[in-house]
C-alpha cells in the first residue's frame, strides 16, 4: 500500500473579512486621505512614532498624526517596501540597518505615495518620541534633513532596572511642559487646553478597557482570536492616529461585540480562510511580524491548527493588560507613564517575565520567536529570552527568522521547516505524555 | 635611539601597553584589586561613563571594549544571532569565561539597543554583580535633562557608596576631577602631537597607549602618557609621504590593531578619530570647585564630544564636529570605518557624508569586524584614498 | 513481513531506509535527487527493498552450516551479479530509447549510420560490463547515469571516429533518452533478475550448488512477502513531498530520531550538510526538545569546503589528510564561502603553508558548528556528529579538540552511514505511527 502520491492542492476560497476589519480600513482610508489633503485643507501635520505615540496630545493643536512606521508596514503588506529597500541601498545607506527606515526612505525617493496614491505632505514638525528603539532618532535626523523642518526630541528614559522612578517622570513631565508643548503651540498656533487633553485622555481609557477584553479573550480554549495575526489588525486603532477619538471607541465597542459572538458560539479565530478549524496548538509570540509575506507566514499557523493567544508585539505601542489606562486625572504624569511602559522601553527582565506569565495565563503550549534581522531593540537578547522562558515554563520554545519589511530575508521553506519541527516536536511531547499515563 | 628622559624608552612603555592590551584576563586590574581588601573594580562599555565618581568611591574603573580579535567566541554566540555585531558576544565570552570574575559591576551606557538589553542580560547571567544601565539625557537644557543628569548621577553615587559601605564625599570627587583632568589634558596633548607631527607617534601606538589607560588607575596612565610624550619626541623616525585622515565610526566594536596599523602603512596618517572616546569625552577642565555632579552634568551637557548615539539638536550643527576635526587637524579626508550591523554608526553615516560632501571633503567607507582578519582590502582601499588625495587634491 | 519504509528527499540524493518489526535495519537504498520527486521516492525505496532481500538471504543462509565462512564472499558475488543485470536490463533499455530516436531532419540520410553505430556502442558496453561489478571494481558511482553516462561518452566518440560519424548526434539521442530510462520503473520481475543473477554466481563456482540447501534458503528467502505497513517520508525545501499529510514528518525530527536509533544515548545532535547545518537536542525517546540551524548562509557547511578544494586544486577528499599534516592551525576569522578563495590567497602569497592554512578553515567551520550547537542548548553527552563533513579526518580532529576544551569529557559518535540518519528516523516514525494505529485498533 504505497503511500507515494502527490497531494492535491486545496480549492481557493473566498476571503472572509470581518465587519470590524472593515471599519478599521475605512478608518485608515479616511485618514491618509484627509493627510494627503493637508496641502489643500491647510491642515498641518505631525509625524511621530509608535512606542510613545502622544496621539492625544497631537490632537490638543489639531495636528494631523502621521505615522512612518505604519506606512512602512502598509508599503510592507502592499509588497512594495522591497523595491523601496533596494533605493535606499542604492542611495548608501547599509545593508545592515532598520529595514522601516530603508523603506520610508525609499518611499520618499520614489514619488513619496501614501496608499491612497497621492503624495504624502511635508510634515510640519517631527516629533521625535525617542521611546525604546535607537534607530528612532536617526531616523528623523535623517528626515529632519530630508524635509529641513522642526524635529522635537521627547526623550523616553529605558527602564533598565525593571521600574519607573521619579526622576523619570519628572523629566519627562518637564520635556512636555517646559520643551514639547511650546514648541507645538508656536508650530501649530494654538493654544494648549489642558482640558482638551483630559478628554481626550479619559476617551482613550474607554477604548482601552475593550481592547483588553478582546485580547484577554484568547485565555479561553478554543480561542476565538488570533493574538499575533489578527492582532495586527486589531491594534491599529489604538496604537495609531485614532486613540482618543470617538471612532476608536465604536471600534474597539464593535470589535469587543464580535468577539464575543465568536467566544459564544466556540469558533476560533477568522482568517483569511475562514474560521480556523480545530485548534490544535496554542502558542505565545515574541517579536514583530513580516509584513510582505505576512499572509503567507499567517497560513503556516492556521493551516496546523496553530493559533497565536498572546504576543508582545501587540503591545508595542502601549501596554493595557497589566491595569495601565491613560488617566485624565494626571494628564502629563500619565504621558509619561504610557511612554515608559511601552514593551521595548521594558528591560529584558521585564520581558522575559511578562512572556513567561503570558505562557502560563493563556495556557500556551509554548514560546515562538521570529526573530527580525534589521531589529536590534527586540532581537539583541532574544536567544536568552527563549531559553529562560523555557526554563520558568517548562515547555519548548521555537526561533524562526526573517524580517520586517525586506522580502529577500523571508524564506518560506526554511520557516516552514522550523514551524513545523516545532509543531511536531509538541504533538510527540503529547503523544509521550499520553503513552506515559 | 636618543636617552629618554626618565629612563624608560618608546619601545619598553608601548611593550608596557601591548602586554595590557593583550592581557584577555586584566592581570594588572586583578593585581591592583588584590593589593588591598577595600577595592573595587566596576566595568564600563562605550562610549562614556563619568568615571571620576567611580574612582572616588576608591574603585577602579575598568574599560571592557569587546574582546578583539585573539579571543575565539565559543560561548557568547549562544546568545546573539548572526546578524547582530560582535562586542556584544566577546563581552559574553569573557563574562562566562571567568576572565570577568573579578569585577564587582558593569556600567552599560546608553548607546545603542544591543548595549542596552545587554545590560538586562547582565543582571541575569551574573546576579551577584552590581549592575547599572546608564542613560544620558538627549535634552541638554540645564533645567530638564540638566536635572535628570544630575540625578542619575547622584543614584550612581548611591549606588557606589552602598558597595563601598560608606559615603563618597564631595572633597573625593573633586579629587577625582582634578586627576581626569588632567588625564584629559594629556589625551588630547597626545592628539596634539599626531596633528603636529604623525610619524613621530604611529596611530597603533598611540592607540595602545590610549587604551592603557582603560585598565590602569588614572595617575598611573597620566605618568605613561607623559613618558610617552617624552619618549616619543626623542624616536628618529622618518615622515612618510602620507595623506592625512580622520577615522570615524570606531566607537564601540574596536578595530583590529592591524587594521589601525594596515592604515597608516597603506598611505593614511590617523590624524584624528573617535577610538575610545571616554578618554576624552569631556572637552575642557571640569571645574573642581561647587557642585561636583553638577559640574559633571554641566561639562556632559555643554562641553562633551559629538557621537552618533547623542542627538543633535539643531540641524545646522549636525555633522560639523567631524568638520572641524577635520579642519582642526589639517586632515585631507575621512575615513569611514563602521562595524558591521552598528546601527548608530551606520545610520549616521550617510548623514556625515552629505555634510562633508557639502564642505568638500573626500572620505571612503567600509566595515570591519573586532575580529576581521583580511587586511588587503583595506589596504587597497586606503592605499587608493591616499593616493587620489594626493594626485587630485592639487598639493 | 511487516516493514517501515523511512524516505528522505535530499538535495542531492535520496534516501530510504526499511525496518522490521524489531527495529532492526533491513535494507536502506540510496539513489540521486531528481525533479520528479515520487520517482525518486520510489526509486530508493525500491533499492532499500533490493537490499533488503539480501538481508533476507543473509539471515537465511546464515542458518546453513555448508558455507563455512564464505558467506560474505557469496552473498557479495550475488549481489555483484545483481547489480550487473539491472546494469543490463538499463543499458537494453537505453539502447532501445536511442535508437527509436534516431528519425527526423537532424539524421537526414544518416539513420542506418547512427543506428549501427549505436549497435556498435551498445555491444562494447555490454561486454565490459561486467568489468564493472567485478569483485574489487572501483566505481566513482553507484547511480546508473554516472556509470553509463561516462563510459557511452568514451564508446561513442571512439566509434564516430571511426565510422566518421558525427559524435554530437550520437550525443543527441544520449541526452534525450537518459532521464526517461533513468525515471522508469525496471520491467521484468524482480525475482527472475535474481534468479539469473544467481546463474551468474553458480556458473563461476559450481560447486556452489552442491552445498545443501542454499538454493532452497534463496528461494525461501526470495518468497517472503516486504510488506510495506507504513510509510514516512521528509525533506527540506520542497514545496510539495509525494506524501499525504499525516506520512510527513519534518527532516529535523527525523534526523533526531535518527540518531537516537544509531546511538540510544545520544543527547545532542550535529549535522554539517552541503548547504546547511543543524543543531539538535533529543530527549530519551529521541524526540527534538531544542534545535537551531543555519540555512541561510552556506558559511561553514559542506559547499565551503566545496569551494577551498576547488581553489586549491586538489579533491574534496585529499583536504582532510592534508590538514592533519598541520600542527599550528592558522587563525582564520570569517568561513564566508564567497571570500573563501580571497583569504586563501592572501595566506597563501604572505607564505603560510597550505596545510596550516587547512586546518584553520576546519577550525572555522567548526567553530561555526559550535556556535549553533550552543544557541541549541550546548553539548550534552552523548555527542553525534552527521554529514557529509563528518567524514572529514581534520573537521572531526577540531571538533574533539573544541568539545573537550569547553564541555569537558563527551562521547562523540560518527557512523560511516550517517547519510541514512534521516530516513533511518523516518522509518521509525512510521513504526512507531503503525504501533500506535494498531494499539487504537485493538482498544
Amino acid at each position: 500500500m504505497t503511500t507515494i502520491t502527490t497531494p492535491k492542492p486545496a480549492p481557493a476560497k473566498e476571503v472572509d473579512k470581518d465587519a470590524s476589519m472593515l471599519k478599521q480600513k475605512e478608518m485608515m482610508a479616511a485618514h491618509y486621505d484627509r493627510l494627503t489633503s493637508a496641502p489643500e485643507t491647510g491642515e498641518k501635520v505631525a509625524s511621530t512614532f509608535v512606542p510613545g505615540n502622544l496621539n492625544e496630545l497631537i490632537m490638543c493643536f489639531d495636528l494631523l498624526n502621521n505615522l512612518p512606521e505604519v506606512n512602512a508596514i502598509q508599503n510592507g503588506l502592499r509588497r512594495q517596501s522591497g523595491a523601496y529597500v533596494l533605493e535606499a541601498e542604492k542611495i548608501g545607506h547599509s545593508e545592515d540597518v532598520c529595514t522601516y527606515v530603508k523603506s520610508d526612505i525609499g518611499m520618499m525617493a520614489k514619488g513619496n505615495l501614501a496608499p491612497n496614491g497621492k503624495k504624502f505632505p511635508n510634515p510640519d514638525v517631527l516629533l521625535l518620541s525617542y521611546t525604546g528603539c535607537f534607530t528612532f532618532m536617526k531616523w528623523f535626523e535623517l528626515l529632519r534633513e530630508q524635509y529641513q523642518c522642526e524635529t522635537i526630541m521627547l526623550h523616553t528614559p529605558y527602564m533598565g532596572d525593571g521600574k519607573i522612578t521619579k526622576n523619570m517622570i519628572e523629566y519627562m513631565v518637564k520635556q512636555l511642559k517646559d520643551d514639547v508643548i511650546p514648541k507645538l503651540e508656536r508650530i501649530s498656533g494654538k493654544k494648549f487646553d489642558i482640558d482638551r487633553l483630559r478628554e481626550y485622555l479619559k476617551k482613550s481609557a474607554v477604548a482601552e478597557d475593550d481592547l483588553v477584553r478582546v485580547l484577554q479573550s484568547a485565555k479561553n480554549k478554543p480561542s476565538p482570536i488570533d493574538a499575533y495575526f489578527g492582532g495586527i489588525y486589531y491594534i491599529g486603532p489604538i496604537f495609531g492616529a485614532f486613540r482618543g477619538t470617538d471612532d476608536a471607541i465604536e471600534y474597539y465597542k464593535f470589535l469587543r461585540g464580535e468577539v464575543e459572538d465568536r467566544l459564544a458560539s466556540g469558533k476560533g479565530p477568522v482568517t483569511p480562510d475562514g474560521d480556523m478549524g480545530k485548534e490544535k496548538y496554542r502558542l505565545v509570540v515574541e517579536g514583530p511580524p513580516n509584513y510582505t509575506n505576512f499572509r503567507q507566514f499567517w497560513k503556516m499557523f492556521y493551516d496546523e491548527g496553530a493559533v497565536v493567544v498572546a504576543s508582545s508585539y501587540t503591545k508595542v505601542g502601549g501596554v493595557y493588560d497589566f491595569g495601565f489606562r491613560h488617566d485624565p486625572g494626571n494628564p502629563l504624569e500619565t504621558l509619561a507613564e504610557y511612554c515608559l511602559g511601552v514593551y521595548t522601553n521594558r528591560s529584558l527582565p521585564m520581558r522575559i517575565d511578562m512572556l513567561s506569565n503570558y505562557v502560563k495565563d493563556y495556557d500556551a503550549d509554548g514560546l515562538l520567536i521570529n526573530s527580525i534581522k534589521s531589529c536590534n531593540s527586540f532581537s539583541a537578547g532574544q536567544l536568552l529570552i527563549m531559553r529562560e522562558v523555557e526554563k520558568r515554563t517548562g515547555k519548548p520554545g521555537a526561533f524562526v527568522e526573517s524580517d520586517l519589511v525586506d522580502p529577500r530575508y523571508f524564506s518560506a521553506a526554511n520557516i516552514k521547516n522550523r514551524l513545523e519541527s516545532y509543531f511536531q516536536m509538541i504533538e510527540q511531547k503529547r503523544a509521550g505524555g499520553r503513552a506515559a499515563a | 635611539m636618543a636617552t629618554p628622559l626618565n629612563g624608560h624608552s618608546c619601545a619598553e612603555i608601548v611593550g608596557r601597553a601591548q602586554d595590557l592590551f593583550d592581557d584577555l584576563s586584566f592581570g594588572a586590574a586583578r593585581q591592583w584589586k588584590a593589593a588591598s581588601p577595600e577595592r573595587k573594580v566596576i566595568g564600563y562599555m562605550p562610549i562614556y561613563v563619568p568615571r571620576e565618581i567611580i574612582h572616588a568611591a576608591g574603585f577602579l574603573p575598568l574599560g571592557i571594549v569587546g574582546g578583539g580579535d585573539q579571543l575565539e567566541v565559543i560561548h557568547g554566540d549562544a546568545y546573539y544571532q548572526s546578524y547582530i555585531c560582535r562586542i556584544p558576544r566577546s563581552t559574553v565570552e569573557l563574562g562566562v569565561s571567568g576572565r570577568l570574575d573579578f569585577v564587582d559591576g558593569m556600567l552599560f551606557p546608553s548607546i545603542c539597543d544591543v548595549i542596552r538589553n545587554l545590560s538586562g542580560m547582565w543582571k541575569m547571567m551574573f546576579p551577584k554583580v552590581y549592575v547599572r544601565y546608564f542613560d544620558v539625557p538627549q535634552n541638554y537644557r540645564d533645567d530638564i535633562g540638566g536635572n535628570y543628569y544630575i540625578n542619575e548621577l547622584a543614584e550612581l553615587r548611591h549606588d557606589l557608596e552602598e558597595l563601598r559601605g560608606s559615603p563618597i564625599t564631595d572633597d573625593e570627587l573633586s579629587r577625582s576631577i582634578a586627576l581626569y583632568n588632567e588625564n584629559r589634558r594629556l589625551v588630547r596633548d597626545l592628539y596634539a602631537l599626531r596633528i603636529r607631527a604623525p610619524w613621530q607617534a604611529p596611530a597603533a601606538e598611540v592607540y595602545l597607549v590610549l587604551r592603557a589607560g582603560l585598565v590602569l588607575p588614572v595617575e598611573e596612565h597620566s605618568t605613561m602618557i607623559r613618558e610617552y610624550l617624552a619618549a616619543a619626541a626623542q624616536e628618529e623616525r622618518p615622515q612618510r609621504d602620507n595623506c592625512r585622515v580622520v577615522l570615524t565610526g570606531v566607537f564601540c566594536e574596536q578595530p583590529p590593531l592591524n587594521l589601525i596599523k594596515s592604515l597608516e602603512l597603506a598611505g593614511c596618517y590617523v590624524v584624528d578619530d573617535d577610538l575610545l572616546l571616554v578618554t576624552r569625552w569631556l572637552t575642557a577642565d571640569v571645574p573642581t570647585d561647587g557642585d561636583p555632579l553638577r559640574n559633571l552634568a554641566l561639562a556632559f551637557l555643554h562641553q562633551s564630544e559629538s557621537t552618533a548615539a547623542k542627538y543633535e539638536p539643531d540641524l545646522k550643527e549636525k555633522g560639523q564636529h567631524l568638520v572641524r576635526a577635520v579642519r582642526r587637524s589639517a586632515a585631507e579626508g575621512v575615513i569611514f570605518a563602521c562595524p558591521s550591523f552598528c546601527d548608530p554608526a551606520l545610520l549616521e553615516r550617510p548623514m556625515l557624508q552629505h555634510v562633508l560632501k557639502e564642505a568638500d571633503i573626500p572620505y571612503i567607507a567600509f566595515k570591519y569586524a573586532e575580529n576581521s582578519g583580511q587586511m588587503q582590502p583595506i589596504r587597497e582601499q586606503a592605499g587608493t584614498f591616499s593616493d587620489s588625495i594626493k594626485l587630485w587634491s592639487g598639493r | 513481513m511487516k516493514t517501515f519504509v523511512g524516505i528522505d528527499l535530499g538535495s542531492t540524493t535520496t534516501k530510504a531506509v526499511l525496518l522490521d518489526e524489531n527495529c532492526a535495519v533491513i535494507g536502506r537504498g540510496i539513489t540521486n535527487s531528481r525533479s520528479n520527486y515520487s520517482t525518486a521516492a520510489r526509486v530508493a525505496s525500491e533499492e532499500a527493498r533490493v537490499d533488503g532481500r539480501f538481508t533476507l538471504f543473509r539471515r537465511a543462509l546464515g542458518e546453513i552450516g555448508g558455507l563455512n565462512g564464505k558467506l560474505d564472499d557469496f552473498l557479495g558475488a550475488l549481489e555483484r551479479a545483481f547489480r550487473l543485470e539491472q546494469f543490463l536490463e538499463q543499458l537494453d533499455d537505453l539502447e532501445r530509447t536511442c535508437v527509436g530516436l534516431v528519425t527526423g531532419e537532424r539524421f537526414a540520410g544518416l539513420e542506418t549510420g547512427i543506428k549501427e553505430a549505436l549497435g556498435e556502442v551498445f555491444r562494447r558496453l555490454r561486454h565490459e560490463a561486467p568489468e564493472l561489478y567485478a569483485p574489487g571494481a572501483k566505481r566513482k558511482s553507484d547511480f546508473f547515469r554516472d556509470i553509463a553516462g561516462s563510459r557511452y561518452h568514451n564508446h561513442a566518440e571512439e566509434v564516430a571516429r571511426l565510422a566518421r560519424l558525427p559524435y554530437d548526434l550520437l550525443l543527441n539521442v544520449y541526452d534525450k533518452s537518459i532521464i526517461d530510462v533513468e525515471n522508469r520503473p525496471p520491467s521484468g520481475k524482480l525475482s527472475d533478475k535474481f534468479h539469473r543473477a544467481l546463474r551468474r554466481v553458480i556458473d563461476a563456482d559450481p560447486s556452489l550448488s552442491g552445498i545443501g540447501g542454499v538454493l532452497p534458503a534463496i528461494e525461501r528467502a526470495l518468497a517472503i512477502e516486504l510488506e510495506e505497513s507504513y510509510l514516512v517520508g521528509t525533506g527540506y525545501g520542497r514545496v510539495t513531498l509525494p506524501f499525504s499529510k499525516e506520512h510527513i514528518r519534518s527532516e529535523i525530527l527525523c534526523h533526531g530520531l535518527g540518531a537516537h536509533m544509531m546511538y540510544p544515548n545520544t543527547r545532542t545532535v550535529l549535522d554539517i550538510g552541503g548547504q546547511d547545518t543543524k543543531g539538535i537536542q533529543v530527549d530519551a525517546n529521541g524526540i527534538v526538545e531544542n534545535f537551531q540551524m543555519n540555512d541561510r548562509c552556506a558559511a561553514g557547511c559542506g559547499r565551503y569546503l566545496g569551494y577551498i578544494a576547488d581553489e586549491m586544486n586538489m579533491g574534496l577528499h585529499e583536504l582532510g589528510p592534508m590538514a592533519m599534516k598541520s600542527d599550528r592551525p592558522a587563525r582564520i576569522n570569517s568561513t564566508c564561502t564567497v571570500f573563501a578563495g580571497a583569504e586563501l590567497r592572501d595566506r597563501l602569497s604572505l607564505g603560510e603553508k597550505r596545510e596550516d592554512i587547512l586546518a584553520g578553515l576546519h577550525r572555522a567551520i567548526i567553530l561555526r558548528a559550535i556556535s549553533i550547537i550552543s544557541r541549541a542548548g550546548g553539548v550534552t553527552n552523548e555527542f553525534t556528529f552527521t554529514g557529509g563533513v563528518a567524514k572529514n579526518e581534520a573537521a572531526v580532529r577540531e571538533l574533539r579538540k573544541l568539545i573537550s576544551e569547553n564541555y569537558g569529557e563527551v562521547t562523540i559518535n560518527i557512523n560511516p552511514d550517517s547519510i541514512y540518519t534521516g530516513a533511518l528516523g523516518a522509518a521509525e516514525f512510521a513504526r512507531r505511527a503503525y504501533a500506535g494505529q494498531a494499539g487504537r485498533r485493538e482498544s
